[in-house]
């Protein structure tokens, strides 16, 4: 099954990343950007026959390796 | 007593921190992060670098190294437990210290050296210092901003400036009990005057006197 994993860092942690990119977005006229944050996609090809149990073990990869509790919070979807 | 000192793949400081160590009086053996037996070990450092290439995140994966299970016994039976640089973003991934780390504020890999002022003289790595006593040493990280939302993070060092944005200027945090401390800038490479600096003596001297038969 075909998985996509998004990992968002949590709004109050600091993106130096995603202000420097707004930055330049502004510097080119792209003006009515008003807040970038760059965050991670992971697709993930998974081995499973039901659904929620796919759904149930990536979540379970999220919390171990795939996302940094302090930092991050994570989405999961499966296509069936 | 001798201090382990761990060679994950892509960590590059394991011999200035071995060599240190050694210049000091101390003992230190160079051992694989997967060897699983470090009952023969006083202490243990996680030396600086880029273990695993920094996949994912710092440390995110050599946190799951077979050795760093007995790093977290080390850690839970009181023995000292230092983590330099990447060695830091391994104890954070670990849970061993609060908090983690993100890019310097500026986006700038910073390799140069900066003054820290001793906060707390109660930790593994500060215990010879006085608070107030300022070091200077060298700092070579681009991941180098400590965040910890939960604030229970013990900050014994913090940097006079604010060269990346680190919560209130954290340079080195230890757990609750002092026993496991994380530190950002390099004390092995400020140990002798052709490096420039020998303020990081005084550091890894108190990592030493630390020490106690296991």
């Amino acid at each position: 099954m075909r998985v996509t994993v998004t990992i968002d860092r949590r709004p109050e942690i600091a993106d130096p990343e995603g202000t420097t990119v707004l930055r330049a977005l502004h510097e080119l006229g792209f003006t009515e950007a008003s807040s970038v944050r760059m965050d991670r996609v992971i697709h993930m090809d998974v081995v499973g026959a039901d659904p929620s149990e796919v759904r149930s073990r990536v979540e379970d990869m999220c919390r171990q390796l795939l996302a940094n509790p302090v930092l991050e919070d994570f989405t999961v979807e499966v296509e069936a | 007593m001798s201090t382990a000192v761990i060679v994950f793949p892509g960590v590059n400081c394991e011999h200035d921190v071995a060599h240190a160590v050694r210049a000091l009086g101390g003992s230190a053996d160079l051992v694989w992060h997967r060897d699983t037996d470090l009952s023969g070990f006083d202490g243990v450092i996680l030396p600086g670098g880029f273990a695993h290439g920094d996949a994912l995140r710092t440390g995110a994966i050599a946190r799951f190294s077979p050795a760093m299970r007995e790093v977290a016994r080390m850690a839970a039976v009181g023995l000292p437990v230092l983590g330099i640089c990447n060695g830091w973003q391994m104890l954070c991934e670990s849970g061993l210290i609060p908090g983690a780390h993100i890019a310097n504020r500026d986006l700038s890999f910073i390799c140069r050296y900066e003054e820290v002022e001793v906060v707390d003289s109660g930790s593994i790595l500060t215990r010879d210092c006085e608070p107030g006593q300022r070091l200077r040493i060298p700092l070579n990280s681009y991941e180098g901003s400590w965040v910890d939302p939960s604030h229970t993070g013990r900050i014994v060092l913090r940097y006079v400036g604010d060269p990346n944005g680190s919560q209130d200027r954290a340079a080195a945090v230890s757990n609750a009990a002092g026993n496991v401390v994380g530190v950002m800038p390099h004390p092995e490479r400020a140990t002798d005057e052709l490096l420039g600096s020998t303020d990081g003596q005084v550091l890894l001297e108190s990592f030493l006197h630390s020490l106690v038969p296991a």
